[in-house]
This record gives C-alpha cells, sequence and structure tokens, in this order.
C-alpha cells in the first residue's frame, strides 16, 4: 500500500525546505512518478478496491431482501454468524484441500525444478516449456480432460481395480483424492516456476565451499540449497495455497457434495441461489482468513532464516 | 620433514582438449609455507581444487601424510579452503559462516562460540559478528572467508589469493598474521598468489607455474639469484635480459658474445652451456660509471646513453640504452656515493660477473 503514498517527487528531497525555483527540469520530473503511478492506481481503485467495498457492504445487507426486492442496508453483523453455522464445514475443508494441495505441490515440484535448475543443462528450456505448456489450453478444459480420466469406466480406475487397490465398485470421481489430485495439477507449475527462479540463482560456489567445509551432500542441501531457496518456498506455497482455497472447479467438476469446496458454495450462493447477503459474508470472511493466515507464514517462514 | 607432507604426483588435469595441469609434481612439506606464483589462467586455482576433492585429476596422485586422497570425499578431507571468490553464505551471519565447519568437527556450541570469536578479533571483525556478508566491504568479506577456513585448524590450509582486496596497509598487517599463526599452530600453508614480493617473503619454498606446469621450485631467495628461467627470472623480481650466444668455456667461466660485447659468466650460475642463450642482471646488481676507468677490475661493462631517470627516494631507477637498442634498467641506491646521472648522459653499466646468470632464450 506504500506504493500508493508517493513521497515528494520521490527524490527524498525535503519538502519543509523547497528551493525558491526548482529548475524547469526538476518541476517537469516530479510529475513522473505521479505519471507512472496513475493508470496502475485507477486500475486498482476501478477493479479491486471498489468492488472489495461493495462486497463487503453486501455482506451487511439484510438477509431478508430479495433480488426482486431488492436489499435494505440493515448492519446485519448476524450475516457472518448465518455464514459460518451454515457452511464452516466447506469453509474449513477448503482450507484442508488448499494444505494438502500446497504440500504435495511442494515436494513434487522441489524435485522438479532442482532437476531442471541443476541438471537440465541444455534441456533446461524445453523442460519449462513442458511445465509450461498446459497454459496453452484453458483451465476448465483441462479440468475438464481429468473427469474423463478419473471416470468410472476409464483406464486409471479399470487399472486399480484390476490390480485390487480399488474394490468392484470403488470409484476415484466425486472422492477427495480427485479433487486434490485436480488442484495439483493445476496448481503445480505455480510452485514450480518460482522454486526454478530460486534455484536457477544458486551459486554452485557455496556448495562447494559446504563440502570444503565438512559438509556432505545431505548437510549441504539443509543448511545450504534450502535456506536460500526458501523465496522460491514461500512465493510458490503463496500461489498454490491462495488460489487453491477458493477454487472451485475442481471441486464442481471432480467431486461430489461431500467434497464440496467453499468456492463453490459462494458461487452458488450468488449465482444460483441469489443470497447475496451470505455469498458476500463468505467472501469476506474467506478473504480476511487467508490475509491472516498469510501474514502470519510470511513473517516466520519469509524473510529470517528457517534452518 | 615428518610423514604428513602433501604429495602431488604426476597430476594432469584437461578440460576437454585443454590442458590446465599438466604433470605437476610437488612434494610440500608438513607444516610449511608453500606459495604458488604465476600468472592469471596458469593453473594455480585447479590445483588447489584438487587437492581440496572439488575437482578430480585427469591423471596421477595425491597423497597427504601417506595416504592416497585422490578420490578422497572433498568434506572427508582434512583440508580447508579460502576461496578466491570467498564463497560466503549470503543467508547466515558473520558468526555462523565462521561456525559452520566447527560445528560439523563436532565442536561444542560454547566452545564454538568462543573460538568464533577468538578468530574474528584475529581478522579485526571482532564488531561485525552478526552482520551479514553483503554488509560488509569486499575486503572484510576476505578476511571472514579466511577466519572460516582457519578456525577449523585443518592439516593443510589453502589459500586462494586470501590477500588480493586488500590494502596495502592491511596486506601487510594480514601477511605477518598469517605468517605467525602458520608457524604457531604449525598448519600447512598452500598460498596462491600473484604477488611475488607476498610469496618471497611469506613463503619457505615457492613455486613458479607457467601454463600447467612447475618451472622453478626453491627458497625465495635461491630463486631470485638464480633463477631456472627467462620466466621465472622476470616473474620474481625484475632482470634485465640481454641476448647472447655461447662462444666457449674457459677456467671455470663461460663466455659469450653479446652483440659484440665479450662476457663472461662463472660456469655455476650457468643453465645453458651452448647455442643462444639470455645472459641476465638483476637492476640492483648494475652500476654506472661516467669514466671506464672507474669500472672495477674484473666488472663486466657495456656502453650506453642514460634516456630516463627517476627518483623513487630510496634509490634512482635508471633506464640505459644500450647500443644495440634495447634498454637495461639499473637501481642505483641514493647513498650520496655516486652523483646522479641526466638523462643524454654517456654512462658504462657494470656489473660483478658472479651477479650475473644465463638462462636457454
Ligand atoms: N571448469 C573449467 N572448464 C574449462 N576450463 C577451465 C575450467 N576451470 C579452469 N579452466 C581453465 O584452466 C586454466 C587454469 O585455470 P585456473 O583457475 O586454475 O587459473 P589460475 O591460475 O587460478 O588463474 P587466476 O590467477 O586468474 O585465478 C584457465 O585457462 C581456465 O580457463
Ligand atoms: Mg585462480
Amino acid at each position: 500500500m506504500a506504493a500508493l503514498l508517493p513521497t515528494a517527487g520521490g527524490t527524498g528531497a525535503p519538502v519543509d525546505a523547497p528551493p525558491a525555483s526548482p529548475p524547469a527540469g526538476m518541476r517537469a520530473r516530479r510529475w513522473v512518478p505521479y505519471a507512472l503511478l496513475a493508470p496502475g492506481l485507477l486500475w486498482l481503485i476501478a477493479f479491486f478496491i471498489v468492488p472489495v467495498w461493495q462486497l463487503f457492504a453486501a455482506s451487511l445487507w439484510d438477509p431478508n431482501g430479495s433480488v426482486e426486492t431488492g436489499y435494505a442496508m440493515t448492519w446485519s453483523w448476524s450475516n457472518y454468524a448465518t455464514a459460518w453455522d451454515m457452511f464452516h464445514v466447506q469453509f474449513l475443508r477448503s482450507l484442508w484441500y488448499a494444505l494438502i494441495t500446497t504440500v504435495v505441490c511442494v515436494l513434487l515440484a522441489y524435485p522438479l525444478a532442482y532437476a531442471i535448475a541443476v541438471k537440465g543443462g541444455r534441456w533446461k528450456n524445453l523442460m519449462l516449456v513442458g511445465v509450461i505448456a498446459p497454459f496453452f489450453t484453458s483451465y476448465l478444459v483441462r479440468t475438464y480432460s481429468w473427469k474423463a480420466i478419473l471416470a468410472d469406466t476409464g483406464p486409471v480406475v479399470e487399472f486399480l481395480k484390476w490390480i485390487h487397490v480399488l474394490g468392484p465398485d470403488g470409484r476415484l470421481l466425486a472422492t477427495e483424492f480427485a479433487v486434490i489430485a485436480g488442484l495439483v495439477y493445476n496448481f503445480l507449475p505455480f510452485m514450480v516456476l518460482p522454486l526454478y527462479a530460486s534455484l536457477e540463482k544458486l551459486d554452485v560456489r557455496l556448495l562447494e565451499a559446504a563440502r570444503d567445509l565438512y559438509h556432505g551432500p545431505v548437510r549441504s542441501f539443509l543448511r545450504v540449497t534450502l535456506p536460500l531457496s526458501m523465496p522460491g518456498v514461500v512465493a510458490g506455497t503463496l500461489l498454490c495455497f491462495i488460489p487453491a482455497t477458493g477454487d472451485y472447479v475442481n471441486a464442481q467438476l471432480l467431486g461430489g457434495p461431500n467434497t464440496q469446496m467453499i468456492g463453490s458454495v459462494i458461487q452458488s450462493r450468488f449465482l444460483v441461489v441469489n443470497d447475496y447477503p451470505i455469498a458476500s459474508a463468505l467472501s469476506v470472511m474467506l478473504m480476511a482468513t487467508i490475509l491472516v493466515l498469510v501474514t502470519i507464514y510470511v513473517s516466520t517462514a519469509g524473510t529470517e532464516e528457517v534452518v | 620433514m615428518t610423514d604428513q607432507d602433501l604429495c602431488i604426483e604426476g597430476v594432469t588435469k584437461t578440460f576437454g582438449s585443454f590442458t590446465a595441469v599438466d604433470d605437476l609434481t610437488l612434494t610440500i612439506p608438513d607444516g610449511s609455507f608453500f606459495a604458488l606464483l604465476g600468472a592469471s589462467g596458469c593453473g594455480k586455482t585447479t590445483t588447489l581444487r584438487m587437492v581440496a576433492g572439488l575437482e578430480e585429476p585427469t591423471a596421477g596422485r595425491i597423497t597427504l601424510g601417506g595416504l592416497d586422497i585422490t578420490r578422497m570425499r572433498p568434506y572427508k578431507r582434512p583440508v580447508n579452503t579460502v576461496f578466491q571468490s570467498y564463497a560466503l553464505f549470503p543467508h547466515l551471519s558473520v558468526a555462523d559462516n565462521v561456525a559452520f565447519g566447527l560445528r560439523r568437527k563436532g565442536v561444542s556450541k560454547a566452545d564454538a562460540r568462543g573460538r568464533v570469536a577468538e578468530m574474528l578479533d584475529l581478522v579485526q571483525l571482532g564488531q561485525y559478528g552478526s552482520r551479514r556478508p553483503a554488509q560488509l566491504s569486499g575486503g572484510q568479506q576476505q578476511r571472514v572467508a579466511l577466519a572460516r577456513a582457519l578456525v577449523n585448524n585443518p592439516e593443510v590450509l589453502l589459500l586462494d589469493e586470501p590477500l588480493g582486496a586488500l590494502d596495502l596497509k592491511l596486506r601487510r598487517q594480514m601477511q605477518i598474521e598469517l605468517k605467525r599463526i602458520q608457524t604457531e599452530v604449525g598448519i600447512t600453508f598452500v598460498h596462491v598468489t600473484h604477488d611475488q614480493e607476498e610469496a618471497m617473503t611469506m613463503a619457505d619454498t615457492v613455486a613458479v607455474m607457467n601454463e600447467g606446469r612447475v618451472e622453478q621450485l626453491g627458497a625465495p631467495a635461491e630463486m631470485y639469484e638464480f633463477p631456472a628461467s627467462a620466466f621465472v627470472a622476470n616473474f620474481l623480481g625484475q632482470s634485465n635480459l640481454i641476448q647472447a650466444q655461447v662462444t666457449g668455456q674457459a677456467d671455470g667461466h663461460v663466455t659469450v658474445d653479446a652483440h659484440g660485447n665479450r662476457l663472461a659468466v662463472p660456469a655455476g650460475r650457468c643453465r645453458v652451456t651452448s647455442g643462444s642463450a639470455l645472459l641476465g642482471v638483476r637492476p640492483e646488481k648494475l652500476h654506472l660509471a661516467a669514466d671506464p676507468a672507474a669500472v672495477p677490475q674484473g666488472h663486466a661493462a657495456v656502453g650506453g646513453v642514460v634516456t630516463d631517470a627517476s627518483f623513487t627516494g630510496v634509490s634512482t631507477q635508471y633506464l640505459v640504452r644500450a647500443p644495440w637498442g634495447s634498454e637495461l634498467t639499473v637501481f642505483v641506491p641514493n647513498s650520496g656515493v655516486t652523483a646522479p646521472q641526466l638523462p643524454g648522459a654517456e654512462v658504462h653499466v657494470h656489473w660483478a660477473p658472479a651477479h650475473s646468470f644465463l638462462v636457454g632464450s
């Protein structure tokens, strides 16, 4: 938010003692920071601050209103309690799924990013393209194809039945596994890319120094590679956890009634049930929760050493 | 010499078709201060890396105290390195950097803290323990790198230009400090440097490397007085090298013809005794005489014209153009014995034949 408050000219010139008549060039340059800020600022005001404000206002509307009759602003804080009572299961489930998704993504992405960054050699770019390739088709289409892959009569289920991992009428669709598998698949690239970026920067000479100072491969990794890649881990987990918490596509397409996530609830409250106050209250709660969790996480893991 | 000597036996390292170190054989006695001197790119760092285990020799063997360590993992070797690039851990404080190896050696936390503080004081960074490397100047970082390796008390300490980034005063101070530590603790130091003066003042033994090979190895004074090749003569200090043709040998001297001057060099100071050669004399061993009668009996002399005289305080450096066109450098101490010469003056450059040497050209 600090970026919204530019200092005078951004040059750190003392504000209380301005030169009597600054040279024309300098006066002209004072506008530059504002000019650079303006487009982004307008965009944010139009498409972020205003909607968030509206959302917040809507969460306090009269819960007895309807789209037809209109909503009165009644400062109904009780909407939050109602929303929690009705949907805390989906709410907590979403956070739980997002957490599992993030952990699985870290475990899958770290070795992958490490292999690309350190051992990739001349295949590096090709492998990166491979990671990004799914983005060439739409998110929705990709998730639909997972529906086909995991279908009750699909090859995966048939194979699992054949090796007796699944029972005769076992299925994958509409299970937690399917939803989390879909989330992991969809958010894996967001974990791989920041991890790759931080591992790629790693100076191999530091690893040599660690080896010279009696640290074998495992200890070198734990004391040098891992701490130095923490910025990538933090960025990746944020990019993974935040959208996964609010995601509704995977739960909608791959899940069932027992795997519903808060994103689907909000979506159906808004667009199907047209219950704006509760939907808004859920949205605000979700945003606030994520904001708090992320702040705690970044302040413990982000900056200082984790070793 | 004890049995902890570091021996490099016929070690070669090639990168693709490029030979960085070529059949290198060195014995570095236990507890000695050994300097590796050579021009940039001659293979000094590569040699150290092979001793540290960070690079595997293409051929040859490295032993430490009789134990073959050629393929031993670097973290198992009792060897530490002060890296040319420092390689400090950016995420750790200065004190944690220095303690990095100690804790793995089984030193208790409290002991480690004490030794780290001691070592930081030694490199004059006592106040900086809690800083990050990025908050230090280049010279301070270099001293942290030094402390980080030294604190482990290894059997062999490899120093890759450990004082390169320091100013002259601090450099002298650290040289003395390093030398003192080395004598006190008795660790074998292998010190790589560009600076021939540093090598000569600090080391017991100096090896001059050139293109992956050792050109000469010995005590600094010996090498200075009687270099093995033109490369060493120029690399260790300055030399006047005069193109000459060996004409014969007579009563313990080799006689040469240098641009029409018949000169003699004691046979014991000749690396070659036939064909074309270079006759060398150090600038401080040359003298100037205005009058040929003033040239002492038995001295070799050539005539010339002073082209430049620069006063440096302790001495005056003259450039004298010899009749065959090349210039000789002469250092004359400003002891007040001889009157200064001015550019343009005709002089006779003379020297005692025992101070000259003959090397292959
Ligand atoms: N990994 C490598 N791959 C290819 N060539 C290399 C490699 N490492 C070193 N070399 C080459 O080997 C030669 C010796 O390198 P080295 O680093 O040992 O030089 P040096 O004597 O330490 O030089 P300096 O005084 O500049 O540090 C150089 O020509 C260098 O280009
Ligand atoms: Mg080097």
